[in-house]
């Protein structure tokens, strides 16, 4: 399970730390191991400026959410969504997918996690907070224009 | 190596066949205990010989197999209340201690409790609560408008008692708290707190669940109004708990939940209740299980639970001795075998302890990760969570060596030493 990949993201987290400016603020937590996350989210003009985070968790959730933000910085929203949908069917797939590196770059790593269910939700944390965020980011803009 | 020990391990062990078996390729060292724990063959024999012999419904017929299993359920509760120093009808089977708990929360605020609450009163726990002895107060208390507190911890995990008298005071109504905790192995003054709820005409609740698998417990020489334990967690099947209660105190408490078997007379305009323990038991009841955790009583009881306590002092201190050696371990609680459980927190400098226990579980080795349900234990000492190792009968000192070996390995693993 715990590919060098996860490992390095794990000893190095790309982008984390709180940033302004930021449009939405979560705080996700999982209630069965304590693990917790808040992430920033910036949208503007359908693509996602900036995703910023802190939090305290296991490798796997910390891991994850670093591959996360990886992905979906200077993305289209829609796109985001894509490799979003892609590392949730891989998580899902008890070790049964073959995941596509185009599509979830570091993300593969995390294919042997999918054999763990009880680790499924450590690598799900961020990025359910990612979605959360960003879906309550574009709802703002739609309100506002 | 087991010659300081009072009863035979290895023949022990012999009776659990999970014992036997290979994780990951090793041999399987389980002090998951805390949390859960194996059965032996006599137990599961004993349900079997019952499903498979004698089972029916019970209280509710007159063929020759409901008498039995009424019989066998009904042998089983004088079992269980033998275990623990009680009379027959003071035992009262639920499904856990979680059940048990609610079950009193809920009595004592349904109308005509004997101890009605309201905006004023209070009820006292501690800081070291399971969340199931925890959560039944805080709703119980929104519920009535009366207020919750709380003895707090000292920095070595032990319950601070320098303010009791203004925690447990004449507005108490009811002192919640547990024998042995869960998460730091702490093992309470039951006497003192006791005395001090007498003193304020407070009720006295004590959840047993860490401390009758463990220890040899009398519920009449405690002094206490109600106690609570679990099957699952003493070599019995999950799905069947224990309440006591002082006999007049629970036939004065109303019942819980409605429904078969807790009736005397009932009527389309309302209805009676049976005394305990029927008053309790609404509905057909864990008859099996109960059956079960009798013969797990039996088994315990042949060991003898002063051998399996002198045990379990050996194993923990040798723990505890091991994990003093290991730079960069810390324990989260009693750093001594001095009133307390085998169940061990520990936290490793620099690893989640999800990350400990998974890579504890490449190695066959099996402790539980988290806050344990206890929370608030986690933030008053400042740690999101712990690894904790809690042995029990059937564990051995090479089992402690595996771990306290394991623990060096996920060191060196995660580069922490």
């Amino acid at each position: 399970m715990y590919q060098e990949i996860i490992l390095d993201h794990y000893r190095n987290p790309h982008h984390k730390g709180l940033r302004d400016p930021f449009d939405v603020e979560v705080h996700h937590v999982n209630p069965t191991c304590g693990d917790e996350v808040t992430v920033r989210v910036r949208v503007l003009d359908g693509i996602v400026e900036d995703v910023s985070y802190d939090g305290q968790g296991c490798s796997i959730s910390q891991a994850a959410t670093s591959v996360m933000t990886d992905l979906v910085i200077g993305r289209k929203v829609d796109d985001a969504l894509v490799a979003h949908e892609a590392f949730l069917e891989l998580m899902q797939s008890k070790g049964k997918l073959e995941p596509d590196e185009d599509v979830l770059e570091d993300g593969i790593a995390f294919a042997g996690v999918s054999k763990y269910p009880a680790r499924v939700k450590c690598a799900l944390l961020g990025w359910m907070a990612w979605k959360d965020a960003t879906a309550q980011a574009v709802a703002k803009q739609k309100e506002a224009s | 190596m087991t010659s300081t020990l009072a009863f035979d391990v290895e023949a022990v062990r012999k009776d659990f066949p999970v014992l036997a078996r290979e994780v990951h390729g090793k041999p399987l060292v389980y002090l998951d205990n805390a949390s859960s724990s194996h059965k032996p063959r006599q137990v599961l024999e004993a349900e079997r010989e019952f499903v498979e012999q004698h089972y029916s419904n019970v209280h509710r017929g007159v063929h020759t197999l409901s008498q039995e299993a009424t019989d066998a359920y009904e042998a089983a509760r004088s079992t269980v209340a033998r275990f623990i120093g009680a009379q027959h009808d003071d035992v009262v089977f639920t499904k856990n201690v979680t059940e048990a708990i609610n079950l009193v929360a809920y009595a004592l605020g349904n109308p005509g409790s004997p101890v009605p609450l309201g905006p004023g009163d209070e009820i006292a726990v501690t800081e070291m609560e399971h969340h199931s002895n925890l959560v039944p107060w805080q709703m119980l208390a929104e519920r009535t408008g009366a207020t919750l507190r709380w003895l707090g911890l000292t920095d070595e995990g032990r319950l601070d008692l320098t303010n009791l008298d203004q925690i447990v005071n004449e507005r108490t109504k009811l002192l919640a708290f547990t024998q042995v905790s869960n998460i730091l192995g702490t093992e309470n003054d039951v006497p003192a707190l006791v005395a001090r709820a007498k003193q304020v005409g407070a009720l006295t609740l004590v959840d047993g669940a860490q401390s009758v698998p463990h220890q040899p417990v009398d519920v009449a020489a405690l002094g206490v109004d109600l106690f609570a334990f679990t099957g699952h967690k003493m070599l019995a099947p999950s799905g069947v708990g224990v309440l006591w209660g002082r006999g007049e105190l629970l036939n004065a408490l109303p019942p819980f939940m409605g429904g078969g078997s807790m009736i005397e007379v009932v009527q389309m305009t309302g209805s009676t209740y049976a005394k305990a323990p029927e008053r309790f038991e609404a509905g057909t009841p864990v008859i099996s299980q109960a059956v079960a955790l009798a013969a797990a009583c039996d088994y315990l009881g042949a060991v003898g639970l002063d051998a399996i306590k002198a045990h379990e002092v050996v194993l923990t201190a040798r723990l505890l001795d091991g994990i003093r050696e290991l730079p960069g371990v810390s324990v989260l609680g009693p750093d001594s075998t001095e009133a307390r459980g085998s169940a061990v927190s520990f936290v490793v400098d620099g690893v989640h302890p999800h990350d400990v226990g998974q890579s504890l579980d490449d190695l066959g080795i099996a402790v539980r990760v988290g806050h344990h349900c206890a929370a608030p234990v986690c933030r008053r000492y400042g740690v999101p969570a712990t690894a904790r190792a809690s042995s029990y009968l059937y564990n051995t000192e090479a089992d402690i060596d595996a771990l306290l070996d394991g623990i060096v390995q996920v060191q060196r693993f995660w580069g922490a030493a």
